[in-house]
């Protein structure tokens, strides 16, 4: 089976997928179980016990995904749900950078004291 | 641009965190080398702040208080007048209220004013995963995969400029070129607004008549970027 390379938000590896164009769903961390594709507490159910082809799980997961047949690489954005929920809750959504030094930095590092984030760019 | 308002702010429990969308750490490093920076300075070359917070332009100010809350979501803040007769984004407002809100003298976001900032739809993430396959692509070196993916990803979002401008240097395009003024005047022929900042900081008239900024021709703008930072 062709090697793709796969694109999980952050992490970024490859896989072996077929002309069926399915992608095993336990590499996105959902097992597949009778009830369907489980992961944690939530399950979704699946037509006929049928792992569809990557556009459509990317559907079933709520993951938006964008697929390169040519190039064999896949990518899987956050789900739209899931970032809408935490921006709802009030709570700033913790993250973990480098500085120029490569040293890591986290948000939730500063708790205690009031934060500026301040996004900009040199273009 | 940050330095001096994080020092003089820093006793009162403020804390400033600059992020860079750029695609390396050589391009932001310039910038954050010229500041000198005593907080935290962060590379984000995958936009993952971007992401989590829904920002689809740069410069993009949040506000979180000592639990962690967002007070003031997505604003735009400019704390120098660097640049602002061309930006006509001026300072005034947006330190005052920083330092109110610091000191405790005013509430960070005027009452009834909503926390939370816009969520992004289903195709808005669409486009954040062509964005994230083009990059990819072109740090593997397949330009022509690359450019299809980032043209995809705009098509998408085209509000979302840390997508359409991005990946503008990515892709070998000018970022402050000819491209990208045709983009905004499109943009700005539709209907819509480049920059989207909150009302009770944004700039008004006033502000340039109560403190003037130099008034610098786009040419002379140009030339100081181009000349770096500092």
């Amino acid at each position: 089976m062709p090697t793709w390379t796969v694109i999980d938000e952050q992490r970024t590896f490859e896989a072996e997928i077929g002309d069926d164009g399915v992608l095993d769903p336990a590499l996105l961390g959902w097992e597949l179980k009778p009830e369907g594709l489980c992961k944690g507490e939530v399950c979704v159910p699946l037509r006929d016990s049928v792992v569809p082809p990557m556009a459509d799980l990317g559907r079933l997961l709520g993951r938006p995904s964008a697929i390169d047949t040519d190039e064999r690489v896949v990518a899987f954005a956050a789900s739209p749900d899931e970032r809408a929920d935490a921006l709802r809750s009030g709570l700033a959504p913790d993250f973990e950078l480098p500085d120029v030094d490569g040293v890591l930095h986290r948000l939730s590092d500063h708790r205690g004291r009031k934060v500026v984030l301040y996004a900009y760019a040199s273009w | 641009m940050w330095q001096a308002l994080s020092t003089d702010l820093a006793d009162d429990g403020l804390t400033v965190i600059t992020v860079a969308l750029d695609r390396s750490v050589d391009d932001a490093r310039p910038w954050i080398e010229a500041a000198a920076p005593t907080h935290p300075s962060l590379i984000d070359t995958e936009h993952v702040v971007a992401d989590l917070y829904n920002m689809v332009n740069v410069p993009t100010v949040v506000w979180i208080d000592e639990e962690g809350r967002i007070v003031r979501p997505n604003d735009v803040h400019y704390v120098s007048s660097e640049f602002a007769s061309l930006t006509r984004f001026h300072p005034r407002k947006p330190i005052a209220a920083l330092k109110a809100w610091v000191h405790g003298e005013a509430a960070p976001l005027p009452d009834g004013e909503s926390t939370t900032p816009r969520l992004a739809t289903w195709t808005d993430q669409e486009a954040r995963a062509a964005f994230a396959l083009g990059w990819w692509l072109a740090q593997q070196g397949r330009d022509e995969a690359a450019e299809r993916w980032f043209v995809r990803a705009g098509e998408l979002a085209p509000h979302d400029f840390t997508i359409r401008r991005g990946s503008m240097p990515i892709r070998g395009i000018d970022p402050a070129g000819p491209a990208f003024f045709e983009m905004v005047g499109a943009w700005a022929a539709a209907g819509n607004s480049y920059y989207l900042p909150l009302p009770d900081t944004a700039t008004t008239p006033d502000d340039f008549e109560a403190e003037p900024v130099e008034e610098l021709s786009f040419e002379e703008i140009r030339a100081r970027i181009e000349r770096g930072p500092g």
